[in-house]
């Protein structure tokens, strides 16, 4: 498992346009320990799906911060186009209840905005009345919605999400990640998440990596659940995910996607509405 | 009575000197208590007193000499952060070691022995038109950082990666708060001394939380708040012949004790009427 295992070539959401972010060869650590990344080359194209997995400690939000320039990287390098639009939606973070603020001071917080855009924006996550809240006084799903919405006013290229379903339960899930889809079809940024909901993952991406201090394996879903490496990493504990990613999607197929690359992206493309409509 | 005290020149240079103060205080007191630097500011201003001794023994202004041990001190507290003490032990160590430190200093030269009381609770009643001045340039600078780069620190305040992600460095915010703490320290030593400097930055900043509904009211209700306790202090100093810097931290901590005793009283009172 020293090698990354690509099973796919490059991703194909848009052929041709120059990558949003590129990486090859980079390594990340802290300090004298050994690094957390290494060997990472990566790549991703306006519009696309991309999510990241692997297990905890894996160096999956490492992974996430290195390609979008918020750590140093201590080997290779990472390419951006200058002036790249980011929304960056970090993991559930914990707000001091001593620092009072509104939903509407967040939003516009180091980027002003007019009132009438924070109305838009609340309205587009689906929590409309919100503005005059205090953030301390939110559900961790509207409190997440807050924060997607925040990322989405700079109208993102990129929409950059690290396990942003934290403390979600199954529904807040599910909902969550359609409005991903449903914002993805609008704006038509490319989304890079990172998740470990692994089957909202397998039926929402274009593009799965899976990263265990390195890239073990990626390529569409289908072709990453039935990888070795995939199944060695995530055991019996993604049987479910699994069973339920078939059963929405592998329809009459046979099970020889890794052999089979072609065909498995015309499978993904052909079906791409269905994809999206998770469980 | 007390209006003819009030014209009085050293009385108005003290309240300015006070008031100034307040104004630094206020936003950047607001960080302290958001970011939980309560300890990290009592540990810099207890540096202040080995800064003073250095400043004697080296001749040299003892403004400097706070403004330098204060960066030193906060400097040495990031250096041993993340070393297996917990941030609480590593500031209550240094926080003490450097008190004791100056006061042994001090302790050495006979005209710092003489004023200790005054570095240690403050003497704004002996403020000079040249301390006014570098009061003021200190406050003004305090004052221009935090609003400089309020939004920035703000959003680092809320979350590290927030900030990393809307292209904003946390570390230079953070160093951006150190250096204002160590003016602000170097600033208010002469009106509450280094014994009481952290008690103008949280107090009322933690009185103004009552109120506030947004970070910046907030700040402005903290500094409302710190220029009000300065001027009833300052007061009660000359009407009751009391300290002049534990008399305006008391006078502040009674800001306090009166808005908690009020929005409890408020909160029954409403309670109360909706049942």
């Amino acid at each position: 498992m020293n090698r990354p295992v690509t099973l796919t070539g490059p991703a194909e959401g848009a052929p041709g346009a120059a990558p949003l972010i590129a990486a090859s060869g980079v390594a990340v650590r802290y300090g004298a320990a050994p690094p957390v990344l290494r060997d990472i080359d990566f790549a991703i194209r306006p519009g696309e799906i991309v999510t990241i997995v692997g297990p905890n400690g894996s160096g999956k939000s490492t992974f996430l911060r290195a390609v979008l320039g918020m750590i140093p990287v201590a080997r290779g390098q990472v390419t951006r186009p200058g002036g790249l639009r980011l929304g960056y939606v970090p993991q559930r973070l914990h707000l001091d209840p001593t620092l009072p603020i509104t939903v509407a001071r967040f939003l516009t917080l180091h980027q002003p905005m007019p009132a009438g855009q924070v109305a838009a924006l609340l309205a587009r996550v689906g929590v409309p009345d919100l503005a005059g809240q205090a953030m301390g006084t939110l559900s961790g799903g509207q409190f997440q919605r807050v924060l997607l919405a925040r990322a989405l006013a700079g109208r993102p290229q990129l929409l950059a999400l690290d396990e942003p379903t934290q403390g979600l339960d199954q529904a807040g899930i599910a909902g969550f990640y359609r409005l991903i889809a449903e914002l993805r079809a609008e704006i038509g940024c490319a989304v890079l998440s990172v998740s470990h909901d692994l089957h909202v993952v397998m039926s929402a991406s274009d593009r799965v990596i899976c990263i265990n201090g390195h890239i073990c394996c990626e390529g569409t879903p289908s072709v990453v659940s039935a990888a070795p490496e995939y199944r060695a990493l995530f055991g019996l504990g993604t049987g479910g995910a699994l069973a339920l990613y078939r059963h929405d999607h592998d329809h009459a197929h046979d099970h020889d996607h890794d052999h089979d690359h072609a065909h498995d992206h015309a499978h993904d493309h052909d079906h791409a509405p269905q994809e999206k409509t998770a469980p | 009575m007390i209006p003819l005290i009030i014209l009085d020149d050293f009385i108005l240079r003290a309240a300015l000197a006070g008031v100034m103060v307040a104004l630094a205080a206020g936003p950047l007191g607001c960080f302290v208590v958001w970011r939980r630097m309560a300890y990290f500011g009592d540990a810099t201003a207890h540096a202040a007193i080995l800064g003073v001794a250095l400043a004697l023994a080296f001749s040299a202004s003892v403004y400097l000499g706070t403004l330098l041990t204060a960066l030193a001190m906060a400097t040495l507290v990031s250096l041993l952060a993340g070393r297996g003490w917990a941030v609480d032990t590593t500031l209550g160590v240094l926080a003490h070691s450097a008190l004791a430190l100056g006061l042994v200093a001090v302790s050495f030269l006979p005209r710092a022995r003489l004023d200790l009381n005054v570095y240690l609770f403050g003497d704004i009643l002996t403020v000079g038109a040249r301390d006014l001045w570098l009061i003021g340039a200190g406050a003004a600078l305090v004052l221009g950082l935090m609003i400089w780069r309020w939004s920035a620190l703000l959003l680092a305040t809320l979350s590290d990666d927030l900030a990393r992600g809307a292209g904003v460095d946390p570390g230079r915010e953070r160093l951006v708060l150190v250096l204002a703490l160590a003016v602000t320290v170097a600033v208010a030593l002469q009106v509450v001394g280094a014994l009481l400097i952290a008690a103008m930055l949280i107090v009322p900043a933690a009185t103004a939380r009552i109120y506030a509904r947004s970070p910046e009211g907030m700040a402005l209700v903290a500094v409302g708040f710190g220029a009000a306790a300065v001027l009833l202090g300052l007061a009660m100093s000359l009407r009751l012949d009391t300290p002049a810097g534990p008399s305006i931290v008391s006078a502040s901590a009674a800001f306090f004790a009166g808005s908690v005793a009020g929005a409890g009283l408020w909160r029954v009172l409403r309670a109360a009427r909706a049942g």
